[in-house]
């Protein structure tokens, strides 16, 4: 009842300065995301056109049903420009638990469609309910850092903001879709913004960095040297160093380190003429020294962040010895392969690596100019799967070449260096979050789609905003980027 | 860690931005020597494009229990078209060469680019334009076919069976459809798998693994070659061969017997649990559905309503009549209701019901050997009585109950048993529940009496009626029937060589066996004795409802050390002894000696010639 009060009596749901909001909301972004859906469509009109087939407008094809949902969004956001701007902020939470319950429904109502539990299907409507997840979790995330005395380095709020995170998540991950679900890393993004100390995204960075060298020469020695161990503990060394060096300024003991290894190793050269040295445990020996020596130092001096440093140098040797463990027996199977693929360890074009070298075929026959809109073959040949929705931007390189594909990259960051400027100006930590939640996750999916279209990263199942096929994504993202215009434009009302 | 201070933090604003700014950068630079610099993209596509084609397993081959084969493949083709390639050509010809009218062409060109009837639908991409040709439909065509441009031949392989014989047990296969290949992604559009009998059951061993070559073509569609000398082509693995543990000659012969009869026959080795024979009648020959005619033929017989589709060995559910008699014993005896010694009366009926059920004449009181051996109503439900309305055993008829009811679970009944084969259906034993709710919570044994002969609400399908035979053969337990003797290389599933005990022990068996040997001896079936085996037997004249009372028999042979059990139940076939026993009879002999005597072979000619149900399907007219 409380709740049927309070929206009946107590909340104008609907704003009555309807004419207002067309003066002060962001039109650039608004330009910029209708340009986008326009070529969007056209490159769903490439991706399954054919010449003897069905219409272009026709509602049964691919291009006639996105052209309705391109409808409906403008309906959506009439409706999210109309509600009153605290709206978002009153309900959030309620939005937030409505989208779990749902997510947790899904699992056990959605079919299997092709190993994925993640699609709820309404008579000849199919609904992917994880898409509708992001804004629904980034505004729960925004009005739980919007609360009087809430930081980020207060432990209990930091465990909150994660859970929120997390929850949506694991239900995604139950629902057997790991690429929807790792989208929600994007949040770290913001929250590094949001005081989060550096040091998670650069422990993040270091472990991809770590993960990749180490699997790239796990199989490579030279003499009897473990190549990966030692590439991957000398940048271990490296990073400590640096991290001595910025943190404490502490010249004497980057002397004393870049010593001792410089040592160790001329002393392993000079070994290495009697018997044969594996220079990885000379350096793993140097790697453990500097270790004692930094607890040392920490205790001499009194000082907490060598003792920091040294737990970082422990950890990553520890995730290097890791790897191979985790990746044989953590990942399934066509992970382990799609991994292996997109950092050249395995060529295997009947299958895992079949998309992605059709796709750099696709995108490299493009050329310059690209064959022009309607004229790809490559894309029509049908062999790459998913070619309107995960593999857009295959379709774009082949049609509109490198100057086409190019300008789609920069219209992407043209909007999500926007979103940030528009996440600056506002005055509310709540508007401000939501912001950078919105720039995060158009950012990660531009970098995981793109990536893996171009053979950068693996393949992860993820859509590029605005361009592929798909109502639920389309709706998802219009969503997501128009509550935020509509919380920028009322920005000096509260 | 630095300040938390707001000036720090809204530096991060650079950070970020950075990020974005060097992500798209690489991008850019990516495309650049993907789209620019690197000319090796642009020589593929425009020389070069995998062409993944599928290269087809064969399927797992099917023998009989003694490896005379049943099931085999043989070669066929399909003429696929690629829409693109397509160019005028003269459709008269074409026609004419493939026996089709021009609407049949034009109507399948239509339903190819119909999205909805052909999701994967591209006009890159060959699509099966018509399917089954045999050779010399292709022979034909292969000679034409470069005034065709757009048109191929692919070989595909059909089903081929040896005998017209065990249909619904073979069962056929027939083409995945969307729903197929939305559930396992083996599976695109035009493969097949298999639909029913032990085609479906096992159709992830018979399938074998799709194998892939990857070929080079050009723009032009035209192939180049093997891309890296089929460095990366995936062989096809073959199927595995499947041995039934069916006896074809057995099962010819049961077809035989039941010709212009509904209802089945199902023989197990007790020992092992495996399905000797399993005839459903009315039936088809399994090649009806194999081919072209295919779609044609499974609408005839879907539409027939003798429904010939149905396997009535696992799917039909009948009433046991007097062949449930034996559970009745054991369940009394091992419950202590009755012992060898107990006599009940009968004067021609259930004298505690005014004399219903009836009986026929026979001496009177009597004990469980002779009643078994007599099929005498009364004193099974006197049992009954004695067992669920005296309060000195259970303190309510509903507890008393369900100690009944878990005796015939048990004993394989109400649920199923878990064949190897698709569409086994559980059969009906009710529990106290359902009669509370039926009669409101008042009944007693005579509300409910019928049970206890096996009529009423007992329903059981015949394999689960030959099951409970094969317990009494082996003396308290089954093994789950199974139809499939041997896979190729793999080990059968241990739900198929695990015992299974029933909750009666084997004492009381004995007894129940001895009666069932009476019944041979000088009882109700003694025309089931096979000169030099010992046959023990019971029959079922089970009351319907519908129309003449049902013929049943079960038996099996010898006394001691069982080969065979058997369950024969024909539908409107009047007495038990009319045509059960005789049945059983032969089936049993055909079995156990491997032939039939002068005198069983006269007794065949006159049960495969009479009649029971005119009109229906039968091994005379079963071509369509």
């Amino acid at each position: 009842m409380q709740l049927f009060h309070l929206i009946y009596y107590h909340y104008p749901i609907v704003s009555y300065r309807k004419t207002e909001i067309w003066k002060t909301v962001d039109w650039l972004t608004i330009i910029l995301y209708v340009i986008m859906i326009i070529a969007g469509w056209f490159s769903i009109c490439g991706a399954s056109y054919e010449f003897d087939n069905v219409g272009l407008f026709d509602p049964s094809g691919r291009p006639g049903s996105q052209l309705i949902w391109m409808g409906l969004s403008v309906g959506l956001i009439f409706v999210i420009l109309m509600l009153e701007s605290d709206f978002f902020d009153v309900f959030a939470y309620f939005i937030y638990a409505g989208i779990i319950l749902l997510l947790i429904a899904t699992i056990f109502l959605a079919p299997d469609i092709k190993g994925s539990r993640s699609w709820l299907v309404l008579g000849p409507l199919r609904l992917q309910p994880a898409e509708f997840a992001k804004f629904a979790t980034a505004l729960a995330v925004a009005k739980v850092m919007n609360t009087y005395g809430f930081r980020l380095t207060i432990p209990r709020n930091f465990a909150c903001v994660l859970t929120l995170i997390f929850l949506p998540m694991v239900c995604i991950l139950l629902q057997q879709e790991t690429g929807s679900a790792l989208v929600y890393l994007a949040f770290f993004l913001m929250l590094y913004r949001e005081g989060m100390s550096g040091y998670f995204l650069l422990s993040g960075v270091c472990a991809v960095i770590f993960f990749v060298v180490s699997m790239k020469f796990s199989e490579v020695t030279a003499g009897v040297t473990a190549i990966g161990e030692l590439l991957v503990s000398s940048l271990i060394l490296l990073i400590s160093v640096l991290l001595v060096q910025i943190e404490r300024k502490d010249k004497r003991a980057v002397q004393v380190i870049l010593g001792t290894t410089a040592v160790t190793f001329l002393g392993g050269f000079i070994t290495s003429f009697f018997i044969p040295v594996d220079y990885s445990w000379i350096s793993i020996g140097v790697l453990l020294l500097t270790v004692g020596y930094l607890i040392f130092l920490s205790i001499r001096n009194w000082v907490w962040h060598y003792v920091l440093i040294a737990l970082f140098a422990l950890a990553s040797l520890a995730f290097m010895f890791s790897v191979e463990y985790v990746f044989n027996e953590i990942l399934e199977p066509h992970q382990q392969v799609r991994i292996m693929v997109s950092l050249g360890l395995k060529d295997d074009p009947s299958g895992a690596g079949y998309n992605v070298n059709q796709s750099k075929i696709a995108i490299g026959s493009g050329g310059f100019l690209g064959k022009g809109f309607l004229n790809g073959t490559q894309t029509k040949l049908k062999y790459v799967p998913e070619q309107d929705t995960d593999f857009i931007f295959c379709t774009v390189g082949e049609e509109q070449g490198f100057v086409g594909a190019t300008s789609v990259l920069l219209l992407f960051g043209a909007l999500i260096l926007r979103l940030i400027v528009l996440a600056e100006r506002q005055t509310i930590p709540f508007n401000r979050v939501y912001g950078y939640c919105v720039a995060s996750i158009f950012f990660f999916h531009l970098a995981i789609n793109v990536g893996m279209v171009t053979g950068l990263t693996p393949v992860i199942g993820i859509p590029l905003p605005f361009f592929s096929y798909g109502g639920s994504s389309l709706w998802g993202f219009t969503i997501l980027l128009f509550i935020f215009l509509r919380l920028d434009a009322s920005r000096r009302e509260r | 860690m630095g300040i938390n201070s707001k000036y720090t933090l809204e530096n991060r604003r650079y950070v970020i931005g950075g990020a974005v700014v060097l992500v798209i950068l690489i991008f850019i630079i990516r495309l650049f020597f993907l789209q620019v610099v690197d000319n090796d993209y642009k020589a593929w596509a425009d020389s070069n494009a995998f062409l993944k084609k599928t290269l087809y397993p064969s399927r797992g081959i099917i023998y009989d229990r003694n490896g005379k084969l049943l099931v085999y493949n043989q070669p066929s083709y399909e003429v696929m078209l690629i829409m693109r390639e397509v160019q005028p050509f003269d459709t008269l010809d074409f026609c004419n060469i493939l026996s089709i009218t021009k609407e049949q062409f034009i109507k399948r060109i239509a339903d190819i680019k119909n999205r909805r009837l052909n999701p994967g639908y591209s006009s890159y991409v060959p699509q099966v334009f018509m399917n089954h040709l045999s050779a010399q439909e292709c022979g034909v065509l292969q000679e034409k076919l470069y005034k065709f441009p757009g048109f191929y031949i692919q070989n595909r392989t059909i089903r081929e069976y040896e005998y017209p014989y065990a249909a619904h047990l073979l069962g056929n296969i027939g083409e995945v459809n969307r729903r197929d290949i939305e559930k396992d992604s083996y599976y695109v559009q035009g493969d097949n798998s298999g639909r029913s009998g032990v085609e479906q059951s096992y159709e992830e061993i018979l399938r074998g693994v799709k194998g892939v070559e990857i070929l080079l073509r050009d723009a032009h569609g035209r192939i180049k070659g093997r891309y890296e000398e089929g460095r990366h082509d995936v062989a096809p693995v073959s199927g595995k061969n499947l041995t039934l543990s069916i006896d074809i000659e057995l099962q010819a012969l049961g077809e035989k017997l039941m010709r212009n009869k509904r209802g089945s026959i199902v023989m197990i080795e007790p020992e092992t649990g495996e399905v000797l024979c399993m005839v459903s009648s009315p039936t088809y020959d399994p090649s009806l559905l194999v081919g072209r005619q295919r779609g044609k033929n499974h609408i005839q017989l879907a539409k027939n309503s003798d429904t010939p589709l149905l396997n009535r060995a696992i799917m039909g559910y009948y009433p046991p009549g007097s062949t449930f008699k034996p559970t009745q014993a054991l369940t009394f005896l091992q419950e202590n209701v009755i012992t060898t010694e107990t006599k009940y009366t009968c004067a021609h009926g259930y004298t505690f019901r005014g004399g219903k059920p009836a009986c026929h004449g026979h001496a009177s009181p009597l004990e469980v050997k002779y009643a078994l051996a007599t099929s005498c109503n009364s004193y099974f439900c006197w049992g009954l009585h004695d067992m669920i309305d005296s309060r000195k055993r259970y303190p309510n008829v509903q507890e008393a109950f369900e100690v009944w009811k878990n005796y015939l679970v048990s004993m394989g009944y109400g649920y199923k048993l878990g064949i190897d084969l698709p569409g086994e259906k559980r059969g009906f034993i009710p529990n106290s529940k359902y009669y509370d709710k039926y009669y409101r919570g008042r009944w007693n044994s005579s509300t409910v009496i019928s049970i206890a002969i096996g009529q009423g609400e007992i329903l059981a399908t015949p394999l689960q009626i030959c099951n409970l035979t094969a317990t009494i053969a082996n003396r308290g337990y089954f093994i789950t029937p199974h139809v499939v003797k041997e896979i190729q290389d793999t080990p059968l599933d241990t739900l198929y060589t695990q015992k299974r005990y029933t909750m009666v022990d084997r004492k009381n068996y004995e007894i129940v066996a001895e009666g069932m040997r009476n019944a041979v001896l000088g009882g109700t079936c003694f025309n089931a004795a096979i000169p030099g085996i010992e046959v023990c037997g019971k029959t079922g004249t089970a009351e319907n409802p519908h129309g003449k009372d049902h013929s049943a028999f079960i038996g099996f042979a010898p006394y001691h050390n069982p080969k065979v059990a058997i369950c024969v139940y024909v539908e409107n076939g009047g007495f038990g002894a009319t045509y059960g026993v005789p049945i059983g009879k032969l089936m049993m002999e055909k079995y156990l000696t491997g032939d039939l005597s002068e005198a069983s072979k006269l007794l065949e000619e006159n049960m495969s010639n009479a009649v029971v149900s005119p009109n229906i399907l039968s091994l005379s007219n079963r071509e369509l």
